[in-house]
């Protein structure tokens, strides 16, 4: 590893703990975010040339308060100057780190810093964009590269998201015992969205947004470091593991979509396959069942199968239909109708996909029509497979979809 | 999922904007920009010159073919277009609906491919 690149893992990791102490200290939460990105940044061009500091903590701690003392101090000067009124606060206090600044906390910040930036007040895009920055240490101008906009588009919603904060009043705080598992559940859901905008990027100049998916899993981590024993935590964690495993297979360097069913699964991930496994496995035993670890155990059953035909798609209908039954949505319906066609047949998956035609969450959407295009291809209507494969890339808007779809259509026109 | 709403105008609602009740539509457009700015959905746009200085161009056989004007004989043209990343096909659309042209003439909602995709 470079050293460049060991400092930038370094800094991203103490970013929500150097943020956390500044913010427990000053409150303040949206000028000590500003202070901690410049403080950020300095580090990220010194200590490559002029090494780490014996604290990186501290330094980083001290570089922030600083900067936060001479924000605070200017706004401090421009109220005095606009109102005249003395009474604020006095912020000299703020200049030098506590000694017991210098060591690692007792509690980390980083959980109740995940539970601020995903507070249920934001809209889901500041959500991620606020946690990617806050928690994960990234620069504004990474996240828009990331997520494909101006970085003026990206930095509005990260000072929206901040502005929200305050006229809230949304504090620095762990949520009460009450509303916890509610607010966890919210922020492992930030964390699955930026993992899927990773995920779902092919390679490329997309390379950007494909490191998503690492943050994601190493926030995940983190998370599931500080509660070991919840399930979904685990959960979601061992799903990002066995799905990002098939990433090396899931598409052809040119940038072609290989279904599940053809991927060449000698170039899956072992190592993350035999975490992600782990995980699952652990947590099934002990906790509470719940969507993100039943999507986990069909992700491992996919993951171990040597071959396509050797998948047990017995035990994959099986948790199908619990996860219909823990969390029902028309997503999982989907799914759900193309295990049971690999059990049942192709009739008896799409009998199922008719109980979707009525839902108007996926009516016109292509994932319906595909699906429907490939167990009537499965039941031998190559026809109607054709017409429903084509139905399915007019109406996706990701081209590597459009071009995978079209591809299977035209492979159906020669036998008729 | 990022959408191009397209502004279309013609001769006619393009003088609107230039007549007495132009400085009200100019205001009804800036507000809409900012409340895109602010809520971070504004991802771009771009107001077209006059369609009467449209280029069209056409290789044939290799041979280019330039000639002036637009290349559909249409009563409507393009005048310009905003780019928004929004939650829903629901939300642009609102968004469309609200910009003047809606009114004279039309706007049309159409979204943006992705390179990114699924596992099928």
């Amino acid at each position: 590893m470079s050293r460049r690149a060991g400092v930038e893992d370094l800094l991203r990791e103490l970013a929500p703990q150097v943020l956390g102490a500044l913010v427990r200290r000053y409150g303040h939460f949206d000028t000590c975010e500003d202070a901690v990105q410049e403080a950020l940044l300095a580090a990220a061009t010194q200590w490559p040339d002029q090494g780490v500091p014996e604290s990186p903590r501290g330094w980083l701690i001290t570089v922030a308060s600083r900067r936060l003392t001479d924000q605070l101090r200017s706004e401090v000067a421009r109220r005095r100057r606009e109102t005249t009124a003395a009474t604020l606060a006095p912020v000299d206090q703020a200049v030098v780190p506590a000694p017991g600044d210098e060591h690692p906390p007792d509690q980390d910040d980083t959980l109740t810093l995940l539970f601020l930036c995903c507070h249920p007040a934001l809209s889901p895009p500041s959500q991620v964009a606020l946690t990617l920055r806050a928690v994960g240490g990234l620069t504004t101008s990474q996240i828009a590269r990331a997520f494909l906009v101006p970085e003026a588009t990206m930095a509005q919603r990260i000072s929206r998201a901040k502005q929200r904060i305050i006229t809230t009043g949304i504090g620095f705080q762990m949520p009460s015992a009450a509303e916890r598992a509610e607010r966890l559940r919210v922020v492992l859901h930030v964390l699955y969205l930026i993992f899927n905008e990773g995920y779902t990027a092919t390679s490329g100049p997309q390379l950007h947004r494909g490191e998503l998916t690492s943050e994601a899993i190493r926030l995940a981590r983190a998370v599931h470091r500080l509660l070991p024993d919840d399930g979904e935590v685990s959960g979601l964690l061992a799903l990002m593991l066995l799905t990002d495993a098939r990433r090396p297979a899931r598409t052809l360097p040119d940038g072609t979509l290989v279904p599940l069913a053809e991927q060449d699964r000698g170039r899956w991930n072992r190592e993350s396959i035999r975490e992600g496994v782990a995980l699952i496995t652990k947590a099934l035993a002990r906790a509470r069942i719940g969507p993100y670890q039943l999507q986990a155990a069909i992700a491992a059953i996919h993951d171990e199968a040597p071959r396509a035909e050797d998948t047990d798609w017995r035990e994959i209908l099986a948790l199908y239909n619990l996860l219909e039954r823990v969390s029902p949505n028309p997503m999982v319906t989907l799914n759900h109708a193309v295990a049971r066609a690999m059990v049942h047949g192709p009739q008896a998956g799409l009998e199922l996909l008719e109980t979707l035609d009525a839902d108007d969450r996926l009516a016109s959407h292509h994932r319906l029509d595909a699906v429907r295009a490939h167990l009537l291809e499965m039941a031998g209507d190559h026809a109607a497979a054709r017409t429903h494969y084509q139905q399915a890339a007019r109406r996706t808007t990701s081209l590597p979809e459009q071009r995978y779809l079209q591809a299977r259509a035209a492979r159906l026109s020669g036998d008729q | 999922m990022k959408y191009m709403l397209l502004i279309y105008d013609n001769p006619d609602t393009r003088e609107v904007f230039f007549g007495e009740k132009g400085a009200e539509l100019m205001a009804e457009v800036d507000a809409i920009m900012e409340e895109l700015t602010e809520s971070g959905e504004l991802v771009g746009g771009e107001a077209l010159a006059d369609a009467s200085t449209t280029r069209t161009v056409r290789v044939r056989d290799g041979v280019p073919a330039i000639t002036d004007g637009p290349f559909a004989e249409a009563k409507e043209q393009m005048g310009g277009y905003l780019i928004v990343e929004c939650e829903s096909p629901e939300r642009a659309t609102e968004i469309a609906a609200r910009w003047p042209n809606a009114r004279f003439c039309a706007m049309e909602v159409r979204a943006i491919m992705d390179t990114a995709g699924t596992e099928m």
